[in-house]
């Protein structure tokens, strides 16, 4: 194209191609919009141009929900992004972020061109390098690194759908050190709470059935500020018909005000109140006694260990008075089995987060709600067949060597524990020396941001894919330039669900800049690196028409529907008359473990106190707005317009005691006088006394983030304390306490 | 001819601002302005509290304080009852932005005054407003108040709403469930 055209007159080209509008290839439907016809007629602009209106099949990469959508574009540029009717994920709404995926193609600080480093790591020096260049210096490292260490001193650290390549490159290399900061940093902890007590995970997105759900227990997950597409959507019906929410929550959330109880627990006691809730649930015989008989394992031992959690025990320490602990466990126990609590998503909070998500699991065991409606449901596998590729060698390392005899239940690699492995220790024969990472900010989705970049001075080789600059390509040896998720094929999201299904995501534009698909930029390493076996697809394009083929479908199909249904094969509840099987060691849901019990864990959950704030200090939870996925989308210039930066949340009357008004700016500092940059104080009656709130991903270091370089305060740089969860090795990060000063002007 | 109304249940919203971004990629707004917003009205104190939220914008007032005083008429009423500003006669002289109660206009970078238009090239193509289409919570619904089998015109006989500043006298048409 000769000229990139000004959003205003893109208007104007918009609204004169009114007069010969062409609709792309039969795919118009009901949500299809003629252009701007007011506009163009007020700005007296008539007549007939040949504008054309097209509609490309999209699948949205602004976080993992991974709507499926359409990209509306007028002579090929773009327009809008609008859900697809067929997509179970958004059922044709997306969220905010998705509405506004555009502004990720559109944003003018993406990275354009492979960059390697020229000083030293952390000082921001670069030169710009050909793809050839670039790929040449990874592709000789890596080589070296396995020669004298051997691939598996490889890591790769990944988010997000390009991932899947680089994964594929790791395991044809030799390494299976592959993580994802989702795990340990995130969901980690529930996935292994529910494998451990039902034998399956929650999986994502979760199979909760909120939309027939009764009544919904909801404990510190904001749903509707956490925009997960279809849980709002979900819950904003239950909430519509009426159905009954509970919130635990220190602050009063989007959720908790559509609550008919909000409890506003004091934070890191949970667990507390739901052991309580159990107590309550037990002895009044509130549980569903046939379930219960027919389904689990350990009742008395539950019932036994539980006997010393009254409510009146668990006041003083969640301060919930006894008879509202009472009031919503009975809540509970009337609309069973459709009461869902619900796991959560982001569990690492305390450390000892297996054990209070499994308190919640042992809750929807009591309550029957695991296999039935309005409680969880079984999703339909979506059997699309992978490509067959040779068998990868075998790697002779894993990451669980560097943790002899810890985290035994991990079933996932660990991101901080591969940071962790990367400094040198004596008890190591090999700690990390390359890493790959994709798509994630380490230093702010890794806690203690300081132990990450002291790994990171350890390594012979740092290679950052990404689409935008953020604090991580910083540190990198080569950076390497991503186009967006709108500028390329990516493998079929195959989605298991209420009903299963296949989405395509097509490219909408042409490649921008000097970027490169992520596919193209593992294929071409590989290459190489001699690996040509693992790679024998050409394009993308060539990939999906042989995986489709398998599925008896075609990408001229996907491309024409964007999303297809797939069979459904099992139903989606328990059914009458017929005994459910669990995948755990005794074939029933757990409610006591013997698995945990065998490794010296609490069989059965039991509450240990955590440390509190001293005097001064107040407990620091984080969490989402929904228009921002973490740090990926704070520069996005259209979501950036509805909320630039982010501001900590402070109660009126702490507020009052420091003498901070509303709207002012403060520095945060914690327990080990680590400070953020400087934060807006919103001073509210929205949040107890005892915390402060500040939503995740702001306060970018980055310079060349131009919307988001020093827009509010990041909350990684305050966690320089975690505690780890000593059955899976997740992170708990909500054990730092932070302190207020005021911003010192500049003289 | 219609009396197009919005009526927005605020049980469902959870003001996640999808109506905002919809709007700005629909209607290409200009940047560093939005059309609509999001209010979060919050009463009482801790622990008693409670939050309306709403997605706001203009009233398409029917009794129209910026319609009667444009001095050049760019202000005006179209099909439906829509308040529309016709560019072309707009001096950009304010007078209807310091006369809405809402605090719904602003002068568009180029001069003239900008605001909802209830997305009335979609309307007239028989579509909903690009933010009632998108909303992820169904809490937005459009339709005409003087057709009583509306959607619009059912809810609010069978729900209590409200409408923004009544007091005022403009007649608005967005309606808030409540």
């Amino acid at each position: 194209m000769a000229k990139s055209l000004s959003r205003r007159e893109f208007i104007k080209i918009g609204g004169l191609g009114l007069g010969g509008l062409a609709l792309g290839g039969g795919l118009m439907n009901s949500c299809a919009n003629m252009l701007m016809e007011e506009q163009a007629v007020q700005l007296g602009l008539t007549g007939a141009a040949n504008g054309s209106l097209a509609l490309s099949p999209t699948v949205c990469e602004i976080c993992f929900w991974k709507c499926a959508g359409w990209v509306h574009t007028i002579d090929g540029q773009p327009w809008k992004i609008t859900g697809n009717e067929h997509d179970p994920s958004c059922n044709g709404r997306l969220c905010p972020r998705g509405t506004g995926g555009l502004g990720a193609y559109l944003d003018a600080d993406r990275l354009r061109t492979p960059l390697i480093r020229t000083g030293v790591r952390g000082k921001q020096t670069f030169r710009e390098a050909t793809w050839d260049e670039a790929l040449d210096f990874i592709a000789i490292k890596m080589k070296k690194i396995a020669e004298e260490h051997g691939p598996e001193c490889v890591a790769l650290f990944t988010h997000g759908s390009g991932g899947s390549y680089f994964k594929h490159l790791l395991r044809a290399y030799g390494s299976n050190n592959i993580a994802a900061p989702s795990y340990a940093q995130c969901r980690g902890p529930r996935e292994e709470a529910y494998m451990l007590t039902f034998g399956e995970g929650v999986y994502s997105p979760e199979r909760t059935d909120i939309r027939n759900s009764k009544c919904l227990v909801l404990i510190g997950s904001h749903l509707g500020e956490n925009m997960h597409n279809t849980q709002v959507q979900e819950f904003a019906d239950m909430v519509g018909n009426g159905g009954t929410v509970i919130t635990v929550d220190p602050r009063y959330s989007v959720a908790a005000s559509k609550s008919k109880y909000w409890l506003p627990i004091r934070p890191a006691t949970d667990l507390a109140l739901m052991l309580a809730w159990i107590h309550v649930i037990i002895e009044e015989q509130l549980f569903d006694q046939e379930y219960v008989k027919n389904n689990t394992y350990g009742f008395d031992e539950l019932r036994q260990s539980v006997k010393k959690y009254t409510p009146e025990w668990a006041y003083p320490i969640t301060t919930i008075k006894p008879h509202i602990i009472r009031e919503t466990a009975r809540e509970m126990g009337w609309q069973k089995p459709a009461t869902l609590v619900h796991p959560g998503r982001h569990v690492t909070w305390y450390g000892d987060d297996t054990q209070r998500v499994r308190a919640g699991a042992i809750l929807n065991a009591l309550l029957g709600s695991w296999g039935r409606r309005g409680g969880f449901y079984y999703p339909n596998k979506a059997a699309v067949p992978k490509y067959k590729y040779p068998a990868y060698p075998a790697a002779k390392r894993s990451w669980r060597d560097a943790f002899p005899g810890k985290y035994p239940l991990a079933n996932l690699a660990l991101a901080s524990g591969i940071c962790d492995a990367t400094l040198p220790s004596p008890e190591r024969d090999c700690s990390f020396k390359g890493w790959l990472v994709y798509g994630t900010n380490l230093l702010m989705t890794l806690p203690q941001p300081k132990k990450t970049i002291a790994a990171m001075q350890n390594l012979d080789l740092l290679v950052a894919i990404d689409l935008m600059p953020a604090e991580i390509t910083g540190w990198a040896d080569v950076v390497l330039p991503e186009c967006s998720y709108l500028e390329r094929y990516d493998d079929l999201r195959v989605s298991p669900g209420r009903v299963p299904t296949v989405a395509l995501r097509a490219p909408a534009f042409k490649t921008k800049y000097n970027s490169r698909p992520g596919w193209w930029i593992a294929r071409e390493l590989g290459l190489k690196m001699g690996l040509e076996k693992y790679f024998p697809w050409e394009t993308l394009e060539d990939y999906l028409e042989t995986r489709l083929k398998g599925a008896g479908l075609s990408l001229a199909e996907l491309k024409e529907k964007g999303v297809v249904e797939l069979p459904q094969r099992q139903p989606l509840y328990f059914e009458d008359g017929v005994q459910p099987e669990f995948d755990t060691p005794s074939g029933k849901i757990e409610l006591y473990s013997d698995v945990l019990a065998s490794y010296g864990f609490d069989p059965v959950p039991q509450y240990t106190a955590h440390e509190e704030p001293p005097d001064g200090y107040y407990r620091l939870l984080y969490g989402r707005a929904p228009t921002h996925t973490f740090g990926r989308t704070t520069n996005n210039p259209i979501l950036t317009e509805t909320m630039a930066e982010n501001e900590v949340w402070i109660n009126t009357k702490v507020a009052e005691l420091n003498g901070i008004r509303n709207g002012e700016y403060i520095i945060l500092a914690n327990q080990d006088g680590a400070k953020t940059n400087k934060i807006k104080a919103k001073v509210t009656e929205r949040i107890r006394h005892d915390c402060v709130y500040v939503v995740h991903g702001f306060g970018h270091q980055d310079k060349r983030l131009r919307k988001a370089f020093l827009r509010g305060a990041d909350d990684a740089q305050l966690i320089t304390k975690v505690k780890i969860d000593p059955i899976m090795g997740g992170t708990g990060m909500r054990v730092n306490f932070v302190t207020f000063e005021k911003v010192v002007q500049a003289v | 001819m219609a009396r197009y109304a919005m009526v927005i249940d605020t049980r469902r919203c959870v003001g996640c601002a999808d109506c905002v971004v919809a709007c700005k990629t629909e209607n290409n707004v200009a940047d560093g302005f939005c059309r609509d917003w999001i209010v979060q009205d919050v009463r009482g104190g801790y622990p008693d509290l409670q939050m309306e939220i709403r997605s706001e914008r203009c009233n398409h007032c029917e009794n129209a304080p910026c319609v009667r005083c444009c001095p050049t008429g760019a202000s005006t009423i179209a099909v439906g009852g829509i308040v529309i500003v016709e560019r072309d006669e707009c001096t950009g002289c304010k007078a209807c932005i310091a006369s809405c109660p809402y605090d719904a206009r602003f002068v568009h970078p180029e001069g003239f005054v900008d605001k909802c238009t209830f997305c009335i090239h979609r309307v007239k193509e028989g579509l909903n407003p690009a933010c009632v289409s998108v909303c992820p919570t169904k809490c937005m619904f459009f339709g005409d108040l003087d057709d009583p089998d509306s959607e619009v015109s059912k809810l609010l006989k069978a729900r209590p709403n409200h409408a923004l500043f009544p007091e005022a006298g403009t007649k608005p048409k967005i309606y808030y469930l409540t």
